[in-house]
This record gives C-alpha cells, sequence and structure tokens, in this order.
C-alpha cells in the first residue's frame, strides 16, 4: 500500500516538473527492463554482489573471532582498544584510497578496503556481546567439563547470537555503500562503476533502475536469509 | 566410588579498593565418605558457595588441596546451583545431553526423567517450566553425569513448601536407587535433617570447622515429621550454638 502512494506520489511529481532528472515510474521500470533483457544489470549486480559475499563473509568470520577473543581477555583489549577506535573512524574515503595506492587498482585491494572498512565495527559489537555473557552458565560448562567447542558452539554462541545478527544487518547496509565508492574509484564493473557511468552522462532514469534492483536485493536478503535465521534461533523465546 | 578429601588451608579474596583483603576460608578439613550424604549448616555469608566453588575447580585461587582416592585425582562433579541454570535454547533433553557429551545414554537419561517425572517434558524449553521443575532438570543433569560428589547450594531455596518437599523427596528417591556422595548447603536445620546422614556445621567468616553430628534416625523413618522435629529440638536444646549459626 505504502509503495502505491509512494509510486503514485513520484508519477505525479515526475508528470508535474516535466523534467529530464525526474524521469516518470514508467520510463524507469522500462529502462530497468532493457538493462535486464541485455544482461548489463544483471552482470554488474553479479559483480557488486561477489564483492559483498566475499568481504561480508571475510570481515564478519575475522571479527566475530577477534571480538570473541577481546571480549574474553581484558589484557588484549586494553592493548588494542585504541587502535579499534581509530579504526572505527578512519573515513572510509582514506583506506580506500590507501588500498588502491599501495596495492594497485587490483581486485584483492578492492575487497581489502572493503573488509578493512567493516572489520572495526563486527569488532565492536561482538566484543560487547562477548563481555555481557552470562558468567553462570560459563561456570556451569566449567564444572561440567564441556569442551572448547561445546562450550563455544553451545554455550556461547547462541548469547552472541542477536549481537551477530545486528551486525550483520548494519554490516550489510555500510558494505553495500563502500562497495558502490570502492567500484567507482578503481573497478571496471560493478554497480558504483556503472552509477558513475551514468553521472557522467547525466541518465536519471538508469541511476534509479539500478536503485530499484539494489533495494530488491536487499529485501529479497532479508526475506530469505536474515529472517528465517532470526526464527529458528528464536523459537525457544516465550 | 572413593572418598573425596577437602583439604583448603585459606582461602583469601584480594582486596578491592577500600575494602580489605578478606580471609573467607581458614583450615577446613573435611573427609566425604562413598555415597554419604552430607549437610553444610552456617550462617549466610560465611562463604559456603565459595567453598562449594573451590571443590567444583571454579576457583582455584586457594592454599590447600582437594582430590578422589588417590593423591591429585580431582573429583568428578555434579554441580546443582542455587539458580537452575540450564541454557534456555536447549530443551530439558538437550540440556542433560549436553553435559553428557559423547558418553550419553538414552537409557539412563530416561529412567532419570522417569524418575524425577519429567518425561512428559523432556522436550520442553527451560522458559515454559515452572521453578520447581527447572529444579529438577537441574538435578538430573547432575545425577546424569556420574559424578564423584554432588554439589549443592541450597538448591530448594525460593520455592514454595510444598513444591520444595515434593522435590526434596523426588531427591532422594533418586539419591536411593543411585547413591552418590553429596554436598549439601542449607540454612534449614529441619532440611538438613531430612536429607542427611551427616550435619556439618560451619563458622561465620573465616570459616571453619565447628561440629559435626551423625543423624540418627533411619532412612525409613525420615518422613515420620514427628521423629525429625523431635530430633530438631534435642539438638536445638543440647547445642545452644546452632541457634547463632542458622
Amino acid at each position: 500500500m505504502s509503495l502505491l502512494v509512494f509510486i503514485a506520489v513520484w508519477q505525479a511529481l515526475a508528470v508535474y516538473f516535466a523534467s529530464h532528472t525526474l524521469p516518470t515510474p514508467v520510463i524507469v521500470s522500462t529502462v530497468f527492463w532493457q538493462s535486464c533483457v541485455t544482461g548489463e544489470l544483471p552482470f554488474h549486480l553479479g559483480a557488486t554482489l561477489l564483492r559483498l559475499v566475499v568481504s561480508f563473509s571475510i570481515a564478519m568470520l575475522l571479527g566475530c573471532a577477534l571480538g570473541i577473543v577481546l571480549g574474553r581477555n581484558k589484557k588484549l583489549d586494553a592493548f588494542f582498544d585504541n587502535w579499534l577506535v581509530i579504526f572505527l573512524n578512519v573515513p572510509a574515503l582514506v583506506t580506500i584510497i590507501l588500498c588502491y595506492v599501495w596495492f594497485g587498482l587490483i581486485e584483492s585491494a578492492a575487497i581489502l578496503a572493503v573488509v578493512l572498512n567493516k572489520l572495526p565495527n563486527v569488532i565492536v559489537t561482538i566484543r560487547e556481546g562477548t563481555r555481557a555473557l552470562d558468567q553462570d552458565l560459563l561456570d556451569m560448562a566449567k564444572c561440567y567439563n564441556l569442551s572448547k567447542r561445546d562450550t563455544l558452539v553451545h554455550v556461547i554462541w547462541p548469547q552472541l547470537h542477536p549481537f551477530v545478527m545486528g551486525a550483520t544487518r548494519s554490516g550489510l547496509a555500510l558494505i553495500w555503500k563502500i562497495i558502490l565508492v570502492v567500484e567507482l574509484l578503481g573497478r571496471s564493473n560493478g554497480m558504483g562503476y556503472q552509477l558513475h557511468l551514468f553521472f557522467q552522462l547525466f541518465d536519471v532514469a538508469s541511476i534509479l533502475a539500478y536503485t530499484i534492483a539494489f533495494v530488491a536485493i536487499i529485501q529479497l536478503i532479508e526475506l530469505i536469509i536474515l529472517k528465517p535465521l532470526d526464527k529458528k534461533s528464536l523459537q525457544w523465546r516465550r | 566410588m572413593s572418598d573425596v578429601h577437602i583439604n583448603i588451608v585459606s582461602k583469601f579474596y584480594p582486596a578491592i579498593e577500600r575494602a580489605g583483603q578478606h580471609l573467607a576460608i581458614s583450615d577446613l578439613k573435611l573427609t566425604l565418605k562413598s555415597n554419604e550424604f552430607i549437610c553444610l549448616l552456617g550462617p549466610s555469608g560465611c562463604g559456603k558457595t565459595t567453598l562449594l566453588n573451590i571443590v567444583a575447580g571454579l576457583d582455584n585461587d586457594y592454599e590447600g588441596e582437594i582430590f578422589a582416592g588417590l593423591k591429585s585425582v580431582l573429583p568428578k562433579i555434579g554441580y546443582i546451583f542455587q539458580n537452575p541454570r540450564l541454557l534456555p535454547w536447549r530443551t530439558v533433553r538437550e540440556n542433560i545431553d549436553l553435559v553428557l557429551g559423547a558418553q550419553s545414554s538414552t537409557a539412563v537419561v530416561d529412567s532419570l526423567l522417569e524418575v524425577m517425572q519429567l518425561t512428559h517434558f523432556q522436550h520442553v524449553y527451560p522458559e515454559r517450566l515452572s521453578l520447581g521443575m527447572s529444579r529438577r532438570v537441574a538435578i538430573i543433569r547432575a545425577f546424569a553425569v556420574d559424578p564423584d560428589i554432588l554439589l549443592m547450594d541450597e538448591p530448594f531455596v525460593s520455592l514454595d513448601a510444598p513444591t520444595a518437599r515434593q522435590v526434596r523427596e523426588l531427591l532422594l528417591t533418586l539419591w536411593s536407587e543411585r547413591p552418590h556422595t553429596v554436598l549439601f548447603v542449607t540454612h534449614d536445620l529441619r532440611e538438613a535433617i531430612v536429607l542427611a546422614d551427616r550435619l556439618i556445621f560451619l563458622s561465620a567468616a573465616p570459616m571453619s570447622f565447628i561440629s559435626e553430628i551423625k543423624v540418627p534416625i533411619a532412612r525409613a523413618e525420615r518422613h515420620n515429621e514427628s521423629a525429625i522435629e523431635a530430633f530438631r529440638w534435642q539438638l536445638l536444646n543440647d547445642y545452644p550454638l546452632i541457634k547463632t549459626l542458622l
């Protein structure tokens, strides 16, 4: 319903201004369809998605591991705390440019730049989660001689789950934005590269068409992956 | 199963800011005979939970030694905490299976569930259980690992009287079917008399041994209220000091 109202308002505004910079929904959907048929949009969206999956996985795995370690170890935490705050606050653009300058305009430099931007975020979230672990349950695990693996999987991980989901959601949003900048600055495919091209051509219809594809993908990820994960892991709650 | 020896020379809590160093336990020696049910009685704050945590291996910052049978063999522990400490994301059965690990035996768990009258609740998540039921699950979990020593830290506190009595009776049923060495902490002299073979009285902090009393009432007579009450009065009369300890 809210979607229909949105489209109606958009249509009305576009007709009223009749400007090249605000195309009607009809034009945008035509452009969307055409770029799908030519395979251009799927190709670039695919390139971006691949980067997203790779950099997101690396950042989450590393971030969870480091976050748990820092949350459990006060000395290491004190040592790295300042660095974490620094990395958390370095502008994304700086890391991206430095990665390209130092390692060249290559794929791994692009991935590294994204991971470096996301990683501190995950570490901080998971570290907070680890600090909030229930000591009573950890004591229980210890006196019943649970193995390290069982303790991690069955006692610690379920308590971290809300934090991991939080890091996942905020992380996806952040990574999308950073990947597009990374592509814009130094890649010859992907959504960022395309948007840059459209910007130079002042092709607003294409920009909007790509945005729609982007929003659709986000919704799909939420619906197909994140929601079921939430549901499965929260079934024990009243 | 072998005797468990507890010998704690001293246990200090380090000074924190303005609170100075605190001597919690001083020179405490206990020997628990195999399958003996011992109740520890002492004023609150005297360090009973500290003692249990040391025996359970959760607190290693003390001077002394604890071993089962031969020297340097740590006893295998089953710990029933004051709150049940079940994992809320695992069902009753999954909670029990977790501590059993690879040696999990369906038949043993089944029979434990049956004695504790929880067979119908084995696939329920702990949040749906009453406190009394959660306590029963914690008791099953502790028995299931077949420990050298069962530690119980006031496991029936904050249950209403009928529920506490029910769980206590179920515990005794289970214990008589599968005898284990038990170290049971309580404030409640009557409860201690119903349960124990031997009562051990402990002083306020720094905690040390005061005296021990064998409960002369036969197991079969333990449900006899008047026998329990008579012995309680006798104790309080013979040892007026007890009143100050509870």
